[in-house]
């Protein structure tokens, strides 16, 4: 198949396994987000990818053919790394025309294409400046355009723009998915922000403890996060214990969620519901009772905190639909069956 | 940051003992050897303070001026061999393992520990007939019979290469540690095998330490005066040697005097040319 596939890839380091068993199939064109925290093997399994580490197990196919042996010169990618690497000594225009100069590319098809490359990234005559006199953006873009200049099989970025600041990085979200659109070329983004994953990818890929935990849609991860882990480190979420009764319906508190039921033969199920998700009502009527502990009025947002079964459920709504609590006030709580996530154990 | 300008003699108080120093160990002794150089031998003594230029006028022959061609060029050889040999080295050495790092950085600084002489007597030894290196070589068949490779021109460069590696190594380590590993990397995957990388990317992003290391190296082995008498014949001396020999075995101090002055603007000169030459390549 079209597309790059990882078959069990396992990375060992010593006896610490940094990727253990990723299986992944990335179809031509899209954009992947590799997503976790530090230390998840998100870098480690990208670098591998690149070539610039043998993983211990598995292969690793580019469009079809084995790729886990060929050394990193001889794969045509484009990698972009979090330190940027531009070459110290060259300017911006020879930076970019590195990898043409290295394949013996005669000098005028080399000058097209970095005018070419300049203006794709909106800098055009920028060619003679040396590196060093560069914004942390603009390098960004070089850096970007030096990965691209060979039209590589695959776009690798590891970490890209957690150099720039925050306003800088928003805009280089759109700016490099849009380009990513433009050119149809298959992209891995390596990041640990989840703001930067949700605005690029078609495809998330949650890992942890070197696995991959979930990979799907960004709404999908967000709307059905796989377990625990996933649900808690994508956006804010409320984890809570239900118990099957007797006739197999979901218990909260020893309230019954009408509709919500727990897969057949469970017990115990941890659900995940979105502060969003979770609406304030007047106490009784089949609610879960509650008590306001703290009322955080962002302006745009308010967060209400409420304690119920010995847990603290955040809720969030807009201003308009204000709920008029305060401190010490009683509550109830209702959840509609379809908002509640069942994660698995 | 915007400094302010010293307003009085009190703030230029930080530069006082740097000047002191200097002042003491660079410009009295060098100021004694060129007022030295101007004054009368007595034959069979010492000196006698005069002016005079007949030191400086012995040296424009022929003879010196091939010893100090000689001298330029040995060392020249010897820093040109030594950046080559330490730069592949101590980037592979930067590659490994921290522990096997600090072994081999302490193997080198042991070198240094010894003296010249036993350098070059060590060397001789090698070197000689009986010794192991002409053996090693009829054993494995390049040679029929043993010969002595000294003294001769190779010698003597072997000789001065091995003492100067190890400063070498020093000198470019930090550089090359620090040098972002991801530089090489992104040349990977950029195209380029890692040996090509080598060449264009690692060697001209340290083409400021190279040249740095290449001048030090270059004055280092010009003022080398033993090896050269050890492995060399009379014809491989260099400018050092003759000084040594005019200062301490003729008593002829102020001609010593005149030729090390010479020597000294000559390294100086070349040293500024070089440093001219590689401003002019940065800015084209």
């Amino acid at each position: 198949m079209s597309g790059l596939v990882l078959n069990d890839v396992t990375k060992r380091f010593g006896t610490f396994a940094a990727v253990e068993n990723v299986r992944l199939s990335v179809p031509h064109g899209t954009f992947v987000c590799l997503l976790g925290p530090s230390g998840c093997g998100k870098t480690t399994l990208l670098r591998m990818i690149a070539g610039l580490e043998d993983p211990t197990n598995g292969a690793i196919l580019l469009d079809g053919a084995d790729i886990t042996n060929v050394p990193t010169h001889k794969r045509n990618l484009g990698m972009v790394f979090q330190s940027l690497a531009l070459f110290p000594h060259l300017t911006v225009g020879e930076n970019i025309a590195y990898p043409l100069r290295i394949r013996g590319k005669p000098r005028e098809e080399q000058k097209k294409r970095v005018d070419e490359l300049l203006s794709l990234i909106h800098l055009p005559g920028y060619g003679d400046r040396p590196v060093s006199k560069l914004s942390g953006g603009q390098r960004q873009r070089v850096a970007i355009a030096r990965a691209l200049a060979l039209s590589p099989r695959l776009f690798l970025l590891d970490e890209p723009l957690s150099a720039l600041d925050a306003k800088l990085r928003e805009a280089m979200q759109v700016e490099l998915r849009q380009l990513q659109q433009k050119l149809g070329i298959t992209t891995i983004v390596v990041t640990h922000d989840q703001r930067e994953a949700m605005t690029m990818a078609d495809t998330v890929v949650v890992m942890n403890g070197g696995h991959i935990r979930q990979a799907a849609s960004p709404v999908e991860i967000y709307r059905k996060p796989a377990d625990t882990f996933v649900a808690d480190f994508i956006g804010s979420t409320n984890l809570i214990e239900t118990a099957a009764d007797s006739s197999g319906a979901a218990t909260i508190f020893g309230h019954r969620v009408q509709g919500l039921a727990l897969p057949a033969g469970t017990q115990r199920a941890t659900i995940s519901v979105r502060p969003e998700d979770v609406h304030l009502t007047a106490p009784g009527s089949g609610a879960i009772d509650g008590t306001v502990t703290f009322v955080r009025d962002l302006g745009g947002t308010i967060e209400t905190f409420v304690e119920a079964g010995g847990q603290q459920i955040i809720a969030v709504s807009t201003p308009r639909e204000r709920p008029d609590v305060a401190a010490g006030q009683k509550v109830g709580i209702t959840l509609s069956p379809d908002v509640c996530v069942v994660l698995k154990q | 940051m915007k400094r302010e300008r010293p307003q009085s003699i009190a703030d230029y108080g930080p530069l006082f003992f740097p000047a002191g120093m200097l002042l003491i160990f660079f410009v009295v002794p060098f100021g004694t050897m060129i007022t030295v150089s101007f004054f009368q031998r007595q034959e069979g003594g010492f000196y006698t303070p005069a002016f005079v230029l007949s030191n400086y006028e012995r040296f424009l022959t022929p003879f010196f001026g091939g010893v100090l061609s000689f001298s330029l060029m040995l060392a020249v050889t010897v820093a040109i061999c030594c950046v080559v040999l330490a730069l592949p080295f101590t980037y592979l050495l930067s590659r490994l393992s921290r522990r096997l790092q600090v072994f081999w950085l302490v193997a080198l600084l042991s070198i240094l520990s010894l003296s010249e002489v036993i350098i070059g007597f060590a060397w001789s030894t090698l070197l000689s007939r009986t010794g192991g290196l002409s053996n090693l070589l009829v054993a494995v068949g390049l040679l029929n019979q043993p010969v002595a490779l000294f003294p001769s021109f190779g010698a003597v460069l072997t000789g001065m290469i091995y003492q100067a590696l190890p400063y070498t190594i020093l000198v470019l380590y930090p550089a090359i540690v620090r040098l972002d590993p991801t530089l090489m990397e992104a040349a990977r995957t950029l195209g380029s095998s890692p040996v090509r990388a080598f060449f264009n990317v690692l060697v001209p992003a340290l083409r400021n330490t190279i040249m740095a290391t290449l001048i030090m190296v270059f004055i280092f082995a010009l003022g080398s005066y033993l090896l050269p008498q050890i492995l060399g014949r009379p014809q491989h001396w260099t400018l050092s040697v003759l000084i040594t020999d005019q200062a301490i075995y003729q008593s002829n101090m102020p001609f010593a005097a005149a030729m090390a002055v010479f020597l000294v603007l000559v390294t100086l000169g070349l040293v500024a040319l070089t440093l001219l030459v590689g401003r002019k390549g940065e800015k084209a």
